[in-house]
């Protein structure tokens, strides 16, 4: 019998499996990439509470978050290839102008 | 049946995802994100949300992952980007204590009591409908100022995207700084 405990850990662990990407990676792409794990995580998490609780709002819910997901990408990707275009390289260590 | 499922799509998922984030390669951890997020619609499917789980392989299989594989053509993807990861103690301590944290504060509040669908005050059964019909009937009336303004963040992205990307297109990469700086002092000449 699989709970709504099991999807929320599932959703926790992918949440947490992004953070630990966004930490941890310096290449810029590899953030988009460890975002797009994030946003996916809180989706699922959205709609196993959609299910057991029987309430559609979880399910809009996640639809909105994939349309903001969807703009973030193309926005992003947009200034990335900018960026690269510019400077030459995707490291995150590019954007630090301050040295502090 | 649903427990094999659950852990089948759960390990998929999860050894998917841990590529993404500690593989060295960006084209082996785009490939390994776009397996992972066809297997995330399967829990869509197994939790009643067909349309959502219909809208998660069109949108970010076929329109997200192909966008970065498109993006990715302007990198240089053969070269690996030399990341300065410093592995400190101090830095590991942190993403570890910071996972652990996330998982025991999302399932302990939910470890004592059992939520189970209660399907009397269930929204399918008060519509009377399947999954993407409610799905339709509920987009269109209770969220639709929500739903046109999405359309509307969709378009100016859109807008967005294509403007910062074909901005001086027909400029080769490796000339671009020679040409901009012989633009800029061409205009300077001219004043």
């Amino acid at each position: 019998m699989i709970t709504l405990t099991h999807y929320l850990v599932l959703s926790g662990i992918l949440f947490s499996i992004g953070l630990a990407g966004v930490i941890r990676r310096k290449n810029l792409l590899l953030l988009f990439f460890s975002t797009e794990i994030m946003l996916n995580a809180v989706n699922i998490g959205f709609a196993a509470v959609a299910k057991f609780y029987g309430d559609l709002t979880g399910q809009m819910v996640a639809f909105f978050i994939i349309a903001v997901a969807a703009s973030e990408v193309a926005v992003g990707l947009g200034l990335l290839v900018l960026w690269y275009k510019r400077n030459g390289t995707i490291d995150l260590e590019s954007m630090q102008e301050m040295k502090g | 049946m649903e427990a094999i499922a659950f852990y089948l799509f759960s390990a998929i998922t999860i050894g998917m995802f841990a590529i993404v984030v500690f593989s060295k390669n960006a084209l082996y951890a785009m490939s390994a994100l776009a397996g992972g997020m066809i297997a995330i619609s399967g829990f869509f499917f197994m939790l009643d949300a067909d349309f959502l789980g219909a809208v998660q392989i069109i949108v970010y299989t076929g329109a997200v992952m192909a966008l970065y594989a498109f993006g990715m053509m302007f990198f240089d993807t053969t070269k690996d980007v030399k990341e300065n990861i410093k592995e400190t103690k101090i830095v590991n301590a942190l993403w570890i204590s910071a996972v652990v944290i996330l998982v025991v504060i999302v399932s302990v509040p939910f470890l004592s009591d059992q939520v189970l669908l209660d399907a009397s005050t269930s929204d399918y059964k008060v519509i009377g409908a399947n999954n993407p019909q409610a799905v339709g009937i509920f987009l269109f009336t209770k969220y639709l100022v929500q739903f046109e303004l999405a359309a509307v963040m969709l378009l100016v992205a859109m807008i967005a995207g294509i403007i910062l990307v074909s901005k001086k297109m027909d400029i080769s990469l490796t000339t671009m700084d020679e040409q901009i700086e012989k633009e800029e002092f061409d205009i300077k000449e001219a004043k």
